[in-house]
């Protein structure tokens, strides 16, 4: 029988592909993370050294190496809760019986998650502009000054993560209606019987339902949060005072920039390393807490 | 809740979430300089299409989004021939050593992309693939994430029909191409559309490998432009409305595959 032949010609070449494309890149990341790679290897391979841990000791040493991090993290401890609110604030008034259009209101909601980031960010940065900005016009309706959003230190950031909030919420959203869509309604109907108000209701059936789900969501929203990159390499090109910076825009110049590679690759790493730690340990709480409960 | 809560809530979320797409479009019909005023027009004073004449006439727009098109068309084509004949594999057929590949495979999903991107990048120049179409189409063409998503498919395909057609004689291939595809249609549309899109949005990656104007998709020349023309904002709004138009129009249009291809895809692992 040709049986396996036959099989192996199915699989052979998207094995190939992921084999050479990006198992190898991984494995050759890893090896390069050691070596001080840099334009003159680029040039001539003679010029590679081996340099151990010297990559990452001087990556940990560098100023701003941390502030990308702190900057990363702080995108991330804001835009985290905020989408998550948002999008299950969305995805329960979708659920609600009451909504006329459900179709259409779910197709405006999701419609920024299809969009192109450079294109829309590009109407951010102008939406965001101190005299000519709609969200500085809106807000002095309110009585508030003009904020100089993406050109205070302080703002910046901020900004960028109402601009991604905005980007992504859609996507949580249907995750999450998907998962309010699961919860068996006779819960709602004993709750109600019982005299168990709206907001009771929320908090002891809802929520606890959809735990697994939102742990999936939060889980895949920061990984997707920590590789910031495209917002602030076209809003704020990391400025102002490199307080949007993120790693991987660090990563990007000292790579592609200034032609590190083997200082890229570790960055890379300690990227990774730190996405798959918070996860994981997320995943760990979450599990225990279930034991417990 | 009342009704008229609920439904005013969403409406008014529809309507601020369609806000910077809806002023993109007013924005891109203005008068170069038009939009920096106090207070800020919603609608041009007098529509004018200068600003896609510059676009195409000028800025060589056109030939952005016609890397873009290939690009992502190619990616798209490839992609859904290497994926769906593994994922058929993966599903239905038996070798040796399947359940450690498929966990392999599964593993890739876990990996951000950008650890691979400077040995990749190495790898392209070594192949003469950096600024060419190639360097953004090879890597691509075989995904974990849809390997996956065919296997999950597939596996609802009844054995007996498979094995039918084999007693008939029919190689493995014949019967992949006459009774596999047709019954894997929703999922190939689904993949097709996600792919798709997830390609023509791509740009970290093809701004990387395409440094070259000449190759450049639109994403990596639009935010190239708006880095020369940070004071045309009316040309910049005109160059986002044909970069998002393209893939905004396709969601619309095959929206329901596209939502469930998001929710097969979530709940990973």
């Amino acid at each position: 029988m040709s049986g396996e032949r036959a099989a192996w010609t199915f699989v052979a070449p998207a094995l190939f592909v992921l084999g050479v494309f990006l198992a190898l890149p991984v494995a050759a990341a890893l090896l390069l993370s050691f070596t001080d790679f840099d334009i003159y290897a680029l040039a001539n391979l003679d010029n590679l050294r081996f340099v151990g841990l010297g990559n990452y000791i001087e990556v940990l040493r560098t100023p701003l190496f941390w502030k990308s991090l702190l900057n990363t993290v702080w995108f991330v401890a804001l835009a985290l809760p905020l989408s998550l609110a948002v999008s299950l604030g969305a995805a329960l008034l979708l659920n609600s019986p009451l909504v006329r259009f459900r179709g259409l209101h779910r197709t405006a909601l999701f419609a920024p998650v299809v969009t192109t980031v450079v294109a829309v960010a590009i109407i951010w940065r102008y939406l965001f502009h101190t005299r000519y900005g709609l969200i500085n016009y809106a807000l002095g309706h309110f009585g508030i000054g003009p904020v100089d959003w993406l050109g205070d230190p302080h703002w910046a950031m901020p900004a960028l993560v109402l601009f991604a909030v905005w980007k992504n919420f859609g996507y949580n959203m249907i995750i999450l209606l998907a998962g309010l869509q699961a919860i068996p309604q006779d819960l709602y109907e004993a709750a109600r019987i019982d005299g168990a108000s709206a907001a009771r209701r929320f908090w002891h059936i809802t929520l606890p339902c959809l735990r697994p789900v939102l742990l999936l969501v939060a889980v895949i929203t920061i990984a997707g949060y920590f590789q910031l990159f495209a917002e602030p390499y076209v809003m704020t090109r990391g400025d102002p005072l490199q307080s949007t910076v993120s790693v991987l825009y660090f990563m990007y110049e000292e790579g592609f920039k200034w032609w590190n590679l083997g200082r890229a690759c570790a960055i890379a790493f300690l990227l990774f390393a730190l996405i798959l730690v918070i996860t994981r340990v997320l995943l760990r709480l979450a599990r225990a807490q279930d034991h417990n409960a | 809740m009342t009704k008229w809560s609920v439904n005013g809530l969403l409406i008014a979320g529809s309507m601020l979430t369609l806000l910077p797409l809806a002023w993109m479009l007013s924005a891109s019909f203005m008068q170069p300089g038009e939009a920096s005023h106090v207070p800020p027009p919603l609608l041009p004073a007098h529509a004018t299409l200068a600003n896609y004449r510059e676009l195409f006439l000028r800025a060589g727009m056109g030939r952005y989004l016609l890397n873009s098109f290939l690009v992502a068309g190619a990616i798209t084509l490839a992609s859904l021939a290497f994926n769906l004949s593994a994922g058929y594999a993966f599903a239905k057929l038996r070798f040796s050593g399947r359940e450690r590949l498929f966990r392999a495979v599964l593993a890739a999903l876990l990996v951000p992309l950008q650890v691979a991107m400077m040995p990749l990048f190495l790898l392209m120049k070594w192949l003469h693939l950096v600024n060419s179409y190639g360097g953004v189409v090879v890597p691509a063409l075989a995904s974990a994430l849809g390997i996956y998503l065919v296997r999950q498919y597939a596996r609802s395909i009844p054995d007996e029909l498979i094995e039918a057609a084999r007693i008939d004689g029919a190689g493995e291939w014949t019967i992949f191409l006459r009774i596999v595809l047709p019954l894997l249609k929703p999922m190939i549309v689904t993949l097709a559309v996600l792919t798709f899109l997830a390609s023509w949005n791509d740009f970290m990656w093809p701004l990387i490998v395409l440094s070259d104007q000449a190759w450049q998709t639109a994403p990596v020349a639009l935010a190239g432009l708006s880095r020369e023309h940070v004071q045309d904002n009316e040309l910049m709004m005109a160059g986002s409305v044909v970069t998002v138009l393209p893939v905004l129009l396709l969601f619309l249009l095959l929206q329901r595959q596209y939502l469930q291809g998001l929710l097969l895809g979530s709940v990973k692992g």
